[in-house]
């Protein structure tokens, strides 16, 4: 055995034992938050908990994830994020209306399915222009399926109000109607996209994905098929993003229609993933809580403290509108990559503290 | 880079504070004794102009109620007020918030204003047993109460609307008989809202014989040209302006330059207000509009409430000039129902605080003759409205009011619309959602 073969075994070893540290602690706070998601929530949480507060910033996060695959990994801008929730919204109604035979989680999964082939569409001028020049262009998607869904009666049964509404929901017979029924709907899916995103995002697909984000060019040259791994990231992105709008639609709202689904959604998911964090997974689920419950607790703190004697009602709803910007643009300040480096950068402070600081 | 540990405590503070925020809720002072009314409102975002007179109506009218009468039969009336933006999302989350009453105080009815949290709040609100009003808009097919318990489109779908639009032409013509071969255009706005009316005017232009061209305009409405060329092409003898937002005060401006006589245009219940002719000048004189809530403060109640409230300073209106307009007046209309439903309800349940399914008898039971509104002053304001268990609209007549440039005045008596008619439209529309979310409709014959 020579010393630079015990010196390279060492070494590996040492790598192996950080690595497994390194995948320990997020393992285990994983199963502590399923087990807080999934068993202390559903003991502990009233209607309001699960319908203003959980349901939405869960979905919201999906819909972050969609995009997140599509900004963060593959680096293709994209505004039509509530464009692709709407299909999906749209597509899972008209399974559930035309084909009632097809159980619940197969609409939504179709539903997703349909999405991502628009999506695909959508993602076809991507072969071609880059950055701002591809965020307007996916602004078509906006507005011509909001036309779409506004025009044409088939897409919501005719019904005079342009809305959709989810008929019953039920899973193998069993109702899921109430607020905990779609809390723990809306959980599993989220949760199963998600454990499938973070795999995905480790796999080749995703390391293509990085390589063409970081540089096409060289991508290209190493043999990765540019058109191919856009387009997949198109499509896995407006999948999600399907299947965030189904959510949205049934799980959340109960209805909606062709202009349920604006342009400022898909804002809030871009300011999601900036606030949450560029290419990260957690960073969705940070970056959905904050954006959908910072003007709850917001417009909470200004009721509990009785504000609305003091100052004009319309004052107040205006104010707190201008502090939840200045509250993203100090954030943003503070820590450029989001939340979720934030997190990360304090778990690892926290880790030699109080040796180092 | 910052110290850690102080880091963590400002993070964990403003942690704290928002979660003691958020379950805090909202915290203003009210006895059991109380009768819940909450307020939905939109102060800021796009619609916010035409919001604030509404809650001034409708709150000042509240207050009226604790300050003349001490309120409902002695019940008390606390409100609070969640925003919503207009928006579906904002507006369940203060559903949620509110639905549990306030303190002790439960909610016996729920004003949505606005369609789409009217839309979302539709399943959940029969879950929780909370009546729905919604004034002039919402779910035309919920005029049928059998499958839709919930959901109170109260004064006037807009089927009625279109049946009573063209009873009133047949009165200025002369009788229905002078119908046959006029032309009419209804110049719509393309959306589910606009297209509402196509289906009981194709009825309707079929039974009287009167011909009618449908015209959309594609939202916003900001350019109206080509529409209005073809209207003059047309010559018709009245446009039906069925406008929403900017396209009200475009089409008014646009029919000025290629001389449409303003007077020959009568918009819709959304495009009756100030907000939607003061931006059209001076074309909009002469404009005629629908309406259920007269614009004007020459009716009893006003002097009431300027006793009470105005001249004392208790006023919801920053601008007291919106004292008097239409959405303010609509606003009390909103008001004056909630109250009069509960006050059926207390009839019944007696005079203490009622919750969402005593209030839905109360809405239900509810009839407000031309006696009471004369009590409550509020003739020539409001219509005669008397619900039940099949019938959640329950008035149906419309007025007509003119712009003069500086107000509206009232230029008809209430038109009724030929409801009788256009009922079993509504009561396929209502089958159709039935099947669709397999629902089974009430019985309403055995209903007390």
């Amino acid at each position: 055995l020579s010393l630079s073969e015990i010196g390279f075994s060492f070494a590996e070893a040492g790598s192996e034992a950080h690595r497994r540290l390194r995948l320990w602690r997020p393992r285990w706070s994983l199963w502590l938050g399923l087990a807080i998601a999934f068993v202390a929530a559903p003991l502990v949480g009233s209607d309001y908990w699960f319908q203003a507060i959980l349901i939405p910033v869960l979905v919201m996060a999906l819909a972050g994830l969609g995009l997140n695959i599509l900004t963060g990994y593959a680096g293709q801008a994209s505004l039509g994020t509530a464009a692709f929730m709407s299909v999906g919204a749209f597509a899972t109604y008209n399974f559930l209306l035309r084909l009632p035979w097809l159980p619940l989680p197969v609409s939504i999964a179709l539903g997703g399915v349909v999405a991502a082939l628009v999506g695909l569409l959508f993602g076809l001028p991507s072969l071609r222009i880059k950055g701002f020049y591809l965020l307007a262009s996916t602004l078509a998607a906006q507005f011509s399926i909001e036309w779409l869904f506004s025009q044409f009666p088939w897409f919501f049964n005719n019904a005079s109000s342009g809305a959709i509404s989810a008929p019953r929901l039920e899973i193998l017979g069993h109702d899921i109607g109430s607020p905990l029924g779609r809390y723990l709907l809306t959980l599993t899916i989220v949760g199963l996209l998600t454990w499938l995103a973070a795999n995905l995002v480790r796999s080749q697909i995703g390391r293509n994905w990085m390589a063409v984000r970081d540089m096409d060019t060289a991508a290209a040259v190493i043999g990765i098929p540019i058109m191919r791994t856009k387009l997949l990231a198109f499509a896995v992105s407006s999948f999600y993003c399907g299947v965030a709008g189904a959510l949205w639609a049934f799980a959340y709202l109960g209805t909606t229609d062709a202009h349920g689904f604006d342009l400022d959604q898909s804002f809030e998911a871009l300011f999601i993933i900036i606030i949450g964090g560029m290419g990260s997974i957690f960073g969705n689920l940070l970056g959905a809580a904050f954006i959908v419950l910072l003007p709850i607790a917001l417009n909470n703190l200004t009721t509990a403290w009785h504000l609305g004697d003091l100052l004009d009602e319309s004052l107040l709803g205006n104010l707190q509108k201008a502090l939840f910007g200045a509250l993203i643009i100090w954030f943003l300040i503070k820590e450029p990559d989001g939340l979720a480096r934030l997190l990360q950068s304090a778990r690892e402070r926290l880790s030699i503290w109080p040796l180092r600081s | 880079m910052s110290f850690l540990p102080r880091r963590l405590d400002r993070w964990l503070l403003s942690a704290a504070i928002g979660a003691a925020a958020l379950i805090a809720g909202p915290a203003v002072e009210a006895g059991s004794n109380d009768q819940y009314v909450p307020l939905l409102s939109y102060r800021v975002g796009p619609y916010a102009s035409s919001g604030i007179p509404i809650w001034g109506g409708f709150l000042d009218y509240l207050h009226y109620i604790n300050e003349a009468e001490g309120g409902i039969n002695g019940v008390k009336i606390v409100t609070s007020e969640c925003e919503t933006g207009w928006l579906a999302e904002r507006g369940v989350e203060c559903y949620e918030r509110i639905k549990g009453g306030l303190d002790g105080s439960p909610v016996a009815i729920l004003h949505p204003f606005s369609q789409p949290i009217a839309y979302a709040l539709t399943d959940k609100s029969v879950a929780d047993k909370i009546p729905l009003i919604t004034l002039d808009y919402g779910r035309t097919e919920a005029t049928d109460g059998s499958v839709f318990p919930y959901f109170f489109p109260v004064m006037l779908n807009f089927y009625s609307e279109a049946s009573g639009l063209i009873n009133y032409i047949a009165e200025r013509s002369g009788g229905p008989d002078k119908l046959k071969g006029k032309k009419i255009v209804s110049l719509y706005h393309d959306s589910p809202y606009g297209r509402e009316t196509i289906g009981p005017l194709d009825l309707l232009s079929k039974k009287y014989g009167f011909e009618i061209y449908e015209i959309p305009v594609p939202h916003p409405g900001n350019e109206q040209q080509s529409q209005w060329q073809q209207i003059r092409r047309i010559k018709p003898d009245w446009v039906f302006l069925r406008g929403w937002g900017v396209m009200t005060p475009v089409a008014i401006k646009t029919a000025a330059r290629v001389g449409f006589p303003a007077d020959h245009i009568i918009g819709d219940v959304w495009s009756s207000s100030e907000d939607d002719v003061i931006p059209a000048g001076n074309a909009a004189k002469g404009y005629l509009a629908i309406t259920t809530y007269p614009g004007g403060t020459g009716f009893k109640i006003h002097e009431e409430l300027r006793k009470y409230i105005i001249s004392k300073g208790k006023s919801d209106l920053k601008d007291l000039k919106q004292f008097g307009t239409v959405y303010y007046n609509s606003g009390i209309i909103s008001a004056v129902i909630t109250v009069e439903a509960i006050r059926t309800a207390q009839a019944k349940f007696g005079h203490r605080p009622l919750n969402g399914e005593e209030g839905r008898w109360g809405l239900e039971h509810l009839n407000i003759d031309n006696k009471r509104l004369a009590e409550l002053g509020l003739t020539g304001l409001m219509q005669p409205l008397r619900l039940s268990c099949s019938d959640h609209e329950g008035g149906g007549a419309i007025k007509i009011q003119q712009w003069d440039g500086e107000k509206w005045t009232a230029i008809s008596d209430w038109v009724n619309a030929d409801r009788a008619l256009l009922r079993p439209l509504i009561e396929e529309k209502a089958a159709a959602y039935a099947k669709e979310k397999s629902l089974t409709p009430r019985n309403c014959a055995a209903e007390s």
